[in-house]
């Protein structure tokens, strides 16, 4: 009875490392990944790793002291409770791995955030309470104007197109449809019409907010034909859990005549 | 550094009748216990939010007519409105944040343990201290008012980001219950700079002679780095507070931009010109997490003291490091203030911020770390007694290890992108700083009833208590990760409308049916506690054979804490199993030499 608490933790922290290293190594959590971030997915699986192996360390150490230091009889605790080299040793190869994690980190972060290529196809991405409504430059790859005041829902004009503008005659709108080049890259330009939403495409590794009164940019190549979800990753209102649009890929040389298929519905 | 000689508390005459001995108080002693207990019937009320959310999520297919009798408002025809959904993530978030998990480790321990721990006869400011407790009572009542309102409480989440809580017609909780959460958090933050300014003015003036800082329990420690950072990180979410009343009621423009389109309609002047201009909701988030980070390190920097005081008592063994625990400490306290913006990495904020907040990220782990290994070197050839109090410590250890590692993936700012705003998120801060908290609470009651008492709480109940809670809350919180990493959004009402979800279904059930384990758990806690406080075993003065200056005191302590002069301190508290002393521990207040192995501290 003495030794049961100290037997149950230890026994309880081991069944906790053997299960979550479990689910962990046999089922691979993420989403198939259809674009060129794969770099993430590699970060991803080193933090695993790294996390990992500390888990388990250290639960394994914490359950065997629990158990293996419960009172004895006669036998008193050690009284040493400092060791300067001891101390340094940890901290510094813990920092040592933190600077390691955290320049990889920035490297991956820059490439992510980066600019991305010239020739990179653009689309804009406006969110609103509870849609996503994409547009395309169309063939003079400018963008039109657009104006709150020439809003008008029941004309499908969502995000305000000033068609008076030449240059949003060209300008292709779809809502909750995103199409997508194969292999080419993507830039979105992310913008909202009312609260925070957060453009969210799993299998890509794309999330970004979508903030009023800002346009923020996020670019990648699409590496996979095919068809998945958008969603929205920040609590915007009621709508928020059906904020949801498709968007599919389509081999490059196909992605102009799916447009014009699109936008004639 | 020179401490007070002559500076001593404002020792007040004893109260005689009820009302202002139990009431309103300036007895820290009373004080802290009325935080204790509010904050129990709070963590009640969010409890229950908590559990209503996962029952949402679990079966977002069934219809509930038992709740659509109690709660009319929030069901239609059996199904949970989504209103209601916000209003319950909302309110459970900011209810356990500030009002519970802020509460009791703070204003509950803090009250109770400073003038015990550092030989004062009360706090410095005792009247200050019974003005903060009634402060925080009237927050309290303005927060749970916004439950009746007609629109309901907020439901913006307990983050409460613009425009989404500033615009009244984009959720139904923007209206006057997002008005209300503003007030209530504003008198919460007035009652907690109260706070702040005891626990720092005390500690540091107040502490009998002998006490040098680095004789103090790491408890105390934990209570100063807290009124410093509550001091110094509140006022960002008073200030953003006032500018979100204002957006809302006064026509101002702080987090609103122009070129708002709500609904279809543009929000414009009766002249046509944008209702807004200049705004930012960035710079809501810049505020909220200037106080939110430190924030969370306000809820978990006590349970760290707790843990380190409690493992030295049932390990019989002193803290190894201690410098480098103070150290530690003070390096996440810091570190704290600089790292806000890993909250922020995906908002649209400038990349270049995003990096300088990423390193600071990865920084705090290594004090986190060492506070880990420091624990582990205290375990091991240590000699421990596993009593409730021992158990709890363990458990924070384990969870600290958990909920800590987590953070490493997140705080790489691009692997935040597929994580952010999931239920990874929801599960790393469960584990540690829900999770950290919420056992150093239970550890520090299980070790210092007694005191508050002089009534020892039933051990059994209390060993069932704990296995319940721990098995419990790993099982609700550790699969999170996973659904997480899967790409389960935060705070969405039906996960299953995405084909990528569906596969979650059945780990969400898992979950809500543990955490429906965990709640219904705590009733043990409750029995316990209020039982053992009116009938449980009489406590002696040192039930645990401790060395703190609480101890050398009856349980609980008469007015003014000791009944003569205040004792005098010749040694640290961790003189635990020192070769050569007459017994396993020697008090603070001991002042012979500990035989051979005399070591100053």
């Amino acid at each position: 009875m003495g030794k049961l608490q100290g037997l149950l933790f230890g026994l309880a922290t081991v069944v906790l490392v053997v299960v979550a290293t479990w689910l962990f190594a046999t089922k691979s959590w993420l989403p198939e990944l259809v674009s060129d971030r794969g770099a993430i997915d590699h970060a991803l699986w080193w933090s695993l790793v790294v996390t990992g192996v500390v888990f388990i360390l250290t639960n394994l150490l914490l359950a065997w002291f629990a158990y293996r230091y419960q009172a004895k009889e006669g036998v008193p605790a050690t009284y040493w409770h400092d060791n300067p080299r001891l101390e340094w040793t940890w901290t510094l190869v813990t920092a040592g791995i933190m600077v390691v994690f955290t320049v990889n980190a920035l490297s991956l972060w820059a490439q992510v955030t980066g600019p991305g290529p010239a020739d990179a196809m653009v689309v804009e991405v406006t969110g609103q309470q509870f849609a996503w409504n994409v547009r395309y430059p169309g063939k003079d790859g400018i963008f039109g104007r657009t104006d709150v005041k020439k809003v008008d829902t029941t004309g499908f004009n969502f995000i305000g197109l000033d068609r008076d503008d030449p240059n949003a005659a060209d300008d292709m709108m779809l809502q909750n449809q995103l199409f997508l080049p194969e292999g080419r890259p993507v830039k979105v330009r992310l913008r909202s019409l009312d609260v925070i939403h957060s453009f969210f495409l799993p299998q890509f590794r794309v999330k970004q907010d979508a903030m009023p009164g800002i346009t923020s940019e996020t670019w990648f190549v699409p590496q996979k034909s095919g068809t998945w979800e958008i969603a929205c990753a920040e609590h915007c209102g009621l709508g928020h859990y059906r904020m949801r649009g498709m968007v599919t890929v389509v081999p490059a040389g196909e992605l102009e005549q799916k447009l014009k298929e699109a936008t004639a519905e | 550094m020179a401490h007070a000689e002559t500076a001593h508390a404002d020792t007040h005459a004893e109260p005689t009748s009820f009302l202002w001995k139990y009431v309103f108080s300036k007895d820290h002693k009373v004080i802290g216990i009325q935080y204790y207990v509010t904050a129990m019937f709070m963590a009640l009320i969010a409890g229950v939010l908590a559990m209503l959310i996962r029952l949402q999520l679990a079966w977002p297919e069934k219809t509930w007519p038992l709740l659509t009798t109690l709660l009319p408002r929030g069901f239609t025809e059996g199904v949970m409105n989504p209103e209601f959904y916000a209003m319950l993530f909302t309110m459970h978030g900011t209810i356990m944040v500030f009002f519970v998990m802020s509460t009791a480790p703070v204003s509950g321990f803090g009250n109770i343990l400073i003038p015990l721990q550092i030989g004062a006869r009360d706090m410095a400011f005792p009247f200050l201290n019974g003005l903060s407790y009634w402060t925080f009572v009237s927050a309290c009542f303005v927060i749970l008012s916004s439950f009746f309102v007609g629109a309901g409480a907020a439901a913006g989440g307990w983050t409460a980001y613009p425009p989404l809580s500033a615009l009244k017609d984009s959720i139904p909780g923007s209206q006057t219950g997002q008005d209300l959460w503003i007030v209530g958090m504003v008198l919460f933050i007035a009652s907690f700079t109260m706070g702040g300014l005891n626990f720092v003015t005390t500690i540091l003036n107040l502490r009998t002679k002998g006490m040098s800082l680095m004789r103090m329990p790491m408890t105390m420690w934990a209570m100063l780095l807290v009124g410093i950072l509550g001091l110094l990180a509140f006022p960002a979410l008073t200030a953003a507070s006032l500018m979100l009343l204002f957006d809302r009621n006064f026509g101002t423009s702080f987090f609103l931009p122009s070129g708002i389109v709500l609904s279809g309609q543009a929000l414009l002047t009766p002249g046509g010109q944008p209702l807004h201009q200049g705004g930012a909701p960035l710079l809501w988030q810049h505020l909220f997490w200037f106080l939110g980070h430190p924030e969370v390190y306000i809820l978990m920097l006590p349970a760290l003291g707790f843990t380190s005081d409690l493992i030295a008592v049932f390990a019989r063994k002193p803290i190894f490091g201690h410098k480098a625990m103070v150290g530690a400490m003070l390096a996440i306290a810091g570190l704290s203030f600089v790292v806000w913006g890993h909250h922020m990495f995906l908002s649209g904020m400038s990349p270049y911020l995003g990096m300088a907040f990423a390193v600071g990220t990865m920084l705090i782990a290594v004090p986190s770390a060492v506070k880990v290994f420091n624990w582990l070197a205290t375990l091991w050839k240590s000699r421990i007694t596993y009593k409730a109090p021992m158990l709890w410590a363990m458990g924070v250890v384990s969870l600290f290890i958990s909920g800590g590692l987590s953070g490493i993936w997140l705080g790489q700012s691009a692997v935040d992108i597929p994580l952010h705003d999931t239920k990874f998120v929801t599960a790393h801060f469960h584990l540690i700083m829900a999770g950290a908290a919420l056992f150093g609470v239970f550890g520090a009651t299980a070790m210092w009833f007694p005191k508050m008492f002089g009534r020892m709480m039933n051990e059994t109940l209390g060993k069932w208590h704990f296995w319940f809670t721990f098995v419990a809350y790993y099982c609700t919180f550790f699969p999170m990760h996973y659904v997480g990493i899967a790409g389960h959004m935060r705070r969405i009402y039906d996960p299953y409308q995405y084909d990528f979800l569906k596969g979650t279904k059945g780990i969400n059930e898992f979950m809500t049916v543990s955490a429906f384990v965990l709640g219904t758990s705590q009733l043990i806690f409750f029995v316990n506690f209020f039982w053992s406080a009116f009938k449980g075993k009489k406590a002696e003065a040192n039930p645990w054979g401790a060395n703190g200056l609480e101890w050398t005191t009856s349980s609980p302590p008469g007015h003014g804490n000791w009944p003569g002069d205040i004792p005098e301190i010749y040694r640290w508290p961790y003189d635990y199993s020192v070769p050569g002393a007459a017994s396993d521990h020697v008090m603070q207040t001991d002042p012979a030499p500990v035989g051979q192995r005399a070591e100053k501290h």
